[in-house]
């Protein structure tokens, strides 16, 4: 039966989150993205903990035909909560990194043991691959027992303040994308230094660290998955495929980054138009409205365009079914939403918005990254345009 | 407290009915849409084929001849937006009716109903149509100019209505009016003294033969007042049905463009082998999924008595500004194909600016 309300136990979840954010996360959002560069918020233990001792919702591909509404839609409504309190601090909660959900995805049992519960960040991109991730050129041989890891990694979140790094390296790069491996590399591994952390624009709380590997040499056991690179293209391709569905996972909780920075931006805006007598309270024709009444309609409708699509993404991920076109569907209209509403409530909001006054600067500052992590704009239209056309990556470059 | 699940599953009586709709739409709608265009006059055979689902009985008592099923305003919706695959025009027109039920079913008392229901339920079409648009640029459907002024034992109607689908073959009418500072509706007969019925020619919906209605001192009985009006409501369910007329156009737009620009050829080879062309695509279908969503949230929370005039004014806004968007990319994507009146792309574009002017067309 269609309905698109959130059911009341998924409720409950999405209010202790709205109190976390509410209670701990925006006093402080202001002090954080002045400090900027600093170790584990003292404020972010205590959250830790309490996540840690959560029970983690079980997975999608549960027996039976029952709907279900679990771990992936639970994560949406408590990411969006998190981060309309402040999206940085969220990032910055130990244990709560992108490895993390590598390893919980694709680990044995013994790495999930060991690893699931550490906070683990994930290192992709390097000087010269970004979007291209196929094009990795950090390097793992195997020695003896041991895996040797020798390459640049930047823009790893939480990279140094984790406890480990879930690495991608290449086995040979001649190979291509089949050869691309995941590595668990522990923080304290000799072989890993902390090249710098990088001052931004925003989400500044939240440590981005550009990372050396020098013949960092780690156990066999340490890599994510298989060691073998397929014998066929078809199997090559399937690898790869494997490795990349992880993020049909991921792009709808980064889209509902998006999702609650924005509705903080709105929620700010109204408040701002109330105090000066702009109701917008949808009583007349959106053009018979005014121009400000009409512009935040028009980004309230986003936002629950945005919603929905995150949800739908979610919902499907929690039942069993394929979707990686959802995932980037709802990641794209997300990521260009949360920069588009943020943008224009400074602008709506004038002095107000602009001056470090209210969170309006700030929340414009922080959702721009989310249009760009996780998959740019432009990598989720082509992700989308090739499931609508039905091209492949080599026609539809 | 248990409370449902979040679901986008169809029940197994939305899914058939899906099916047989999508197939008339194909198979029939789509092919006769550009001829009924043509000649500015709705195909009656295609009315026929849409009111044989009986989306006007359903809501209707038994003892009128309906069916006496509960309001299903998802239901529906989903009708409107799978027709609206094969043609807006005759899906706006043809289920007229249905929101002319629903209003006296939602609006009116029961001898209201039994006066004007049975000579709508028949299995072909019989016309009666919502009368709410007003030809005023700042129209706003709170404030009508036309006017109610109590008359006796009734009262007297005076203004002009528009954009009134299958006008001339309506047996009544549900007509607004102001009336001592707030909004009446009134059942008017179409054979009324002092109504008139002009047709008038616009850019697109041409088959759905809109009209306009004058009306000049139409003397209506006091019982003809819709005891429980609810404008609001009125308009949340019509801003629904456009909605799904605006996503079920849209999707016909996209699958009809994306074999044409894999085929399309251009510097050696398919252009939507170019990003430019294919994120044009992309953005269709980003665009149609969010639409969609918000339509069936604001017609499920119809469908659950959950208040729903936010997300309804909410979904129209953006199917209003998105559809119209997807409608000149359509043509954009074709080229100079697309203005040429050979393909349907030039008619979509002109029926989906109509989304936004429909205010009351198609209460679901």
């Amino acid at each position: 039966m269609i309905n698109l309300e959130i059911p009341a136990k998924l409720q409950q979840v999405q209010q202790m989150a709205q109190q976390l954010a509410a209670g701990v996360f925006r006093p402080i959002a202001r002090k954080y993205d002045a400090i900027e560069h600093c170790d584990t918020p003292e404020e972010l233990k205590p959250v830790a903990q309490m996540m840690a001792a959560m029970p983690r919702g079980s997975g999608g591909k549960g027996g039976g035909d029952e709907i279900k509404n679990g771990s992936n839609m639970t994560g949406i409504l408590a990411v969006e909560a998190m981060c309309w309190g402040d999206v940085g601090l969220m990032l910055s909660i130990p244990g709560s990194g992108l490895g993390n959900a590598a390893v919980m995805a694709v680990g044995t049992p013994e790495q999930k043991e060991k690893y699931g519960k550490l906070y683990c960040a994930m290192a992709i991109t390097e000087p010269g691959a970004g979007s291209d991730s196929a094009a990795v050129s950090t390097t793992a041989e195997l020695d003896g027992d041991e895996w040797v890891l020798n390459g640049e990694k930047i823009y790893c979140t939480a990279g140094q303040r984790c406890d480990a790094v879930v690495v991608w390296a290449t086995l040979d790069k001649s190979l291509g994308k089949a050869a691309i491996k995941s590595f668990i590399v522990p923080r304290d591994n000799p072989g890993l230094q902390l090249v710098r952390v990088e001052d931004k624009m925003g989400l500044r709380v939240s440590d981005t660290a550009a990372l050396s590997f020098n013949n960092c040499r780690i156990p066999k056991d340490h890599i994510l998955g298989s060691a073998e690179i397929g014998d066929t293209e078809e199997a090559r391709k399937k690898a790869f495929g494997g490795v990349m569905q992880t993020f049909d996972n991921t792009r709808p909780q980064v889209a509902a980054m998006a999702l609650g920075v924005a509705r903080a931006a709105l929620e700010i805006t109204r408040e701002i138009f109330e105090k000066e007598g702009v109701g917008a309270d949808f009583s007349k024709q959106p053009y018979n409205s005014t121009a400000r009444e009409l512009e935040l309609y028009r980004l309230e409708a986003d936002l629950e365009a945005a919603r929905l699509m995150t949800l739908k993404a979610a919902w499907m991920a929690d039942n069993g079914q394929p979707n990686s076109k959802e995932a980037s569907m709802c990641k794209a209209k997300a990521g260009r939403m949360g920069n588009d509403v943020t943008l224009k409530c400074v602008a709506l909001c004038g002095e107000l918005g602009y001056s470090e006054g209210t969170l309006l600067e700030k929340l414009a500052r922080d959702s721009k990254i989310i249009d760009i992590f996780e998959g740019t704009q432009q990598i989720q239209q082509l992700i989308v345009a090739r499931h609508l056309l039905g091209l492949s990556s080599k026609e539809l470059k | 407290m248990s409370t449902p699940l979040f679901d986008l599953t169809l029940t197994e009586e939305q899914r058939i009915t899906r099916e047989s709709m999508r197939r008339l739409a194909r198979d029939t709608l789509s092919s006769q849409a550009r001829a009924a265009d043509d000649s500015v006059a709705a195909d009656p055979a295609l009315l026929d084929a849409i009111s044989g689902f009986g989306l006007a009985l359903m809501p209707m008592p038994e003892a009128l001849g309906g069916v006496g099923m509960p309001r299903s305003p998802l239901s529906n919706a989903l009708a409107v937006e799978d027709l609206a695959q094969g043609d807006m025009s005759h899906t706006l027109a043809a289920l007229q009716p249905m929101a002319a039920v629903n209003a006296l079913m939602d609006f009116g008392d029961e001898q209201q109903q039994e006066r004007w229901l049975p000579a709508l339920a028949a299995e072909n079409f019989a016309g009666a149509a919502v009368a709410l648009n007003e030809p005023r640029a700042t129209f706003e459907p709170g404030a009508p100019a036309t006017t109610a002024n109590k008359a006796g034992d009734g009262y007297t109607l005076n203004g002009v209505k528009s954009l009134v689908p299958m006008a001339a073959q309506c047996q009544w009418f549900v007509v607004t009016a102001a009336l001592d500072g707030d909004v009446a509706a009134f059942v008017v007969p179409a054979d009324a003294e002092g109504l008139s019925i002009e047709p008038e020619p616009y850019m697109g919906l041409r088959s759905a033969n809109m009209a306009s209605l004058t009306l000049e001192n139409v003397l209506v009985p006091a019982r003809e007042k819709l005891p429980n009006f609810d404008l609001d409501r009125l308009l949340d369910l019509s801003r629904i049905g456009q909605c799904a007329l605006a996503v079920g156009c849209c999707q016909a737009l996209m699958e009809y463009s994306i074999p044409y620009v894999k085929e399309r050829k251009a510097f050696g080879e398919p252009i939507a082998w170019r990003q430019s062309v294919a994120f044009m695509v992309a953005n269709m279908g980003i665009e149609i999924e969010g639409m969609r969503l918000m339509m069936l949230r604001a017609a499920s929370r119809a469908e659950q008595g959950l208040d729903f005039h936010r997300e309804a004014y909410l979904a129209q806004l953006q199917c209003m500004e998105k559809a119209m968007e997807i409608g000149t990319n359509g043509i954009q994507l074709f080229g100079g194909a697309g203005f040429v009146r050979d393909y349907p792309l030039e008619m979509w574009y002109r029926n989906l600016r109509g989304i936004a002017v429909l205010h009351g067309s198609l209460m679901v």
